[in-house]
């Protein structure tokens, strides 16, 4: 097997194609797939808004606030193996940064965002720190604890002036600079639309770069990492600063477009709801995350929806057992996510091209 | 540049070893691992390191990679102490190794272990890789180029996309020993690389060892339990039993020693 071994790096091969990229369907090789796909998706994201009610607009806007915060927790749960359920804390401190700026010392709304970020990246960073010391199942009730105190802290009284206590914090809606050709509601799509393209490119360029490496060696055996020359300790709290800061940045744009604020919108249920997401889309996909965001917006409402045509009063109760049954049936039809689930299927209609 | 500079530094290292163990002893508890070994490795030579089972060799190769702090003694690297040396920054100092129990990133390709080998030779940090600043583009390229080189001279062009958790094991040695190469070190430590080869793999792997002390300039220190490949390969062979070292000199000098005899072998009483 190691035959070869005689062969100097004077008489060295040509560094082979990525077999992968020589697959095609249809004709079409798989990277260029890539490229028409996300091509049309652009498209249809910048197309969309004119085609819907403000609603629906607003719908899809949410639904990329949830894919920018599943994506934070990609980066730390997916990418870097460290487990989170207290993600809910860090939109919810993105959320108050921002709507604390606006109410308070009237900042405009962009301007607002990257501190936001910035607030959530020390946060998660100084969290990170102790959490060095827990591994699996015990960081996760440690994040949990996180989740569970922060609507309390954000309630608390010493700071009610601040954070408005109990009531939350009001604010004004942004409005379109451009009110003849774009509505308040698309206005707001377009910036969130754009805040979610920055942060998805940076975290490709992240996770397939020397940081993005080093962060799945970790994940994968920390030892080995280590031994790599990997400092384990700052890789894994900056790993939790950053996923803090997309998570932060989506609480951010999430008080933004609701102009609203309050403790109990930061609760657990928030956090399990982008571990849904997370695997639902799939675990350390970047395009998962997306599909996540999508996903736990609209089946809720689509469960709901089920719920109420059955014209039960009780439907309330109804539409979690409804959404707990399509979740049990994507978990089924695709254990390994939609990303998984797109891989087994190009696998199986792609042949060498 | 490597190989010349460490042939330099070759000629005149007589004096000075490249690694000195002195006196290092481990105690886990009441289990003394290792009793005050000491054994210098020359620059330039293969040092093969035998021992039955729980002799305190891989104790002794984790101490050198800092997994351990030994409770007394010194090891020094071109003669600096490495005990203050936190663990990520031995790969930074020349040190590379392999493990008994293979610990390879098993969800990576065989290109991206070789390319965390390489991470200490590189240095974009998180904000220059998310805004891929025009040097991280170059640097991740020197990166790959110097990869491709170790795949191809350990002969893993075929399988360089695979994830090596689907690799065969020997096709996974090899993969261990591109990827502890990546850090371009000047003392490689094996623990235990001719573990689960077959007879030919063994042989090949010999001669792997040798030629990458040829070729690169690379001192080895090898923990071997394969008799016949330590006594080939080895300019110098150190024998410890219990955790103390009961015998030193070349391969046929050890294995005329009586003591390494008794120990590999028992003894009546």
């Amino acid at each position: 097997m190691v035959a070869d071994v005689n062969t100097s790096s004077a008489g060295r091969r040509a560094i082979p194609e990525n077999p992968a990229n020589n697959l095609a369907i249809a004709g079409i090789r798989l990277p260029v797939w890539n490229k028409i796909l996300i091509a049309i998706l652009l498209v249809v994201a910048v197309i969309a808004p004119f085609f819907l009610e403000d609603f629906d607009v607003f719908q899809m806007t949410y639904a990329l606030v949830f894919a920018m915060a599943i994506l934070g927790l990609n980066l730390l749960t997916g990418f870097n193996g460290q487990f989170s359920l207290g993600h809910s804390a860090f939109f919810g401190i993105g959320a108050y940064t921002t709507a604390m700026m606006m109410a308070h010392w009237e900042v405009a709304f962009y301007w607002t965002i990257i501190p936001a970020g910035i607030v959530c990246l020390v946060a998660g960073f100084l969290f990170g720190l102790p959490a060095l010391r827990l591994e699996g199942l015990y960081l996760a009730l440690a994040t949990f604890a996180l989740a569970t105190a922060m609507p309390q802290i954000l309630k608390y009284h010493a700071w009610e002036d601040l954070t408005g206590g109990v009531q939350g914090l009001d604010l004004d809606k942004p409005e379109s600079p451009f009110p003849d050709t774009l509505s308040d509601d698309q206005y707001l799509y377009f910036i969130v639309l754009v805040v979610a393209i920055i942060l998805f490119i940076c975290a490709w360029n992240l996770v397939r770069g020397r940081t993005g490496r080093a962060m799945i060696a970790i994940r994968d055996n920390p030892i080995a990492a280590q031994t790599m020359g990997v400092n384990n300790a700052v890789y894994k709290s900056l790993t939790f600063g950053v996923s803090a800061l997309y998570t932060g940045i989506a609480g951010s744009m999430s008080a933004i477009i609701i102009q609203f604020v309050a403790p109990d919108s930061f609760t657990f249920l928030l956090a399990v709801t982008f571990l849904v997401g997370l695997v639902v889309g799939g675990v350390a996909s970047i395009p998962g995350a997306i599909f996540g965001g999508f996903f736990v917006l609209l089946i809720p409402n689509i469960s709901e929806a089920v719920a109420d045509m059955t014209g039960r009063t009780d439907a309330k109760g109804l539409s979690w057992a409804v959404y707990g049954l399509f979740l049990i049936i994507t978990v089924y039809v695709m254990p390994s996510g939609a990303a998984g689930l797109v891989r087994l299927l190009v696998g199986k209609l792609a042949r060498r091209g | 540049m490597n190989q010349s500079s460490a042939n330099v530094a070759g000629a005149s290292s007589s004096a000075q070893p490249l690694l000195q163990v002195s006196d290092v002893a481990v105690h886990f508890g009441g289990i003394i691992a290792l009793d005050g070994v000491s054994f210098d490795v020359q620059q330039g030579a293969v040092l093969g390191l035998i021992g039955p089972n729980g002799a305190g060799k891989t104790t002794l190769f984790n101490c050198l990679s800092r997994l351990y702090i030994p409770n007394s003694g010194d090891i020094r690297f071109a003669g600096q102490t490495i005990l203050s040396t936190a663990p990520h920054k031995i790969a930074d100092i020349g040190i590379g190794r392999t493990f008994q129990n293979l610990a390879l990133f098993g969800t990576m390709s065989v290109l991206d272990n070789v390319m965390v080998g390489g991470h200490s030779q590189s240095s974009s940090d998180f904000l220059s890789n998310a805004l891929r600043l025009p040097w991280v583009k170059t640097e991740e390229e020197g990166l790959a180029d110097a990869s491709w080189e170790l795949i191809d001279y350990l002969d893993l062009m075929d399988v360089a996309y695979t994830p090596v958790a689907d690799l065969p094991f020997g096709t996974q040695k090899r993969v261990e020993l591109a990827r502890a190469l990546a850090s371009k070190p000047k003392l490689l430590l094996l623990d235990e690389p001719a573990g689960g080869l077959n007879h030919d793999e063994v042989e090949d792997l010999g001669s792997l060892i040798k030629q990458i002390r040829d070729d690169r300039g690379i001192t080895v220190l090898l923990v071997e339990h394969h008799m016949s490949l330590v006594m080939a390969v080895s300019d110098h062979v150190v024998a410890i039993d219990f955790g103390r070292k009961i015998g030193e000199g070349t391969p046929s000098e050890v294995q005329q020693n009586p003591e390494v005899i008794r120990a590999y072998l028992g003894t009546s009483d």
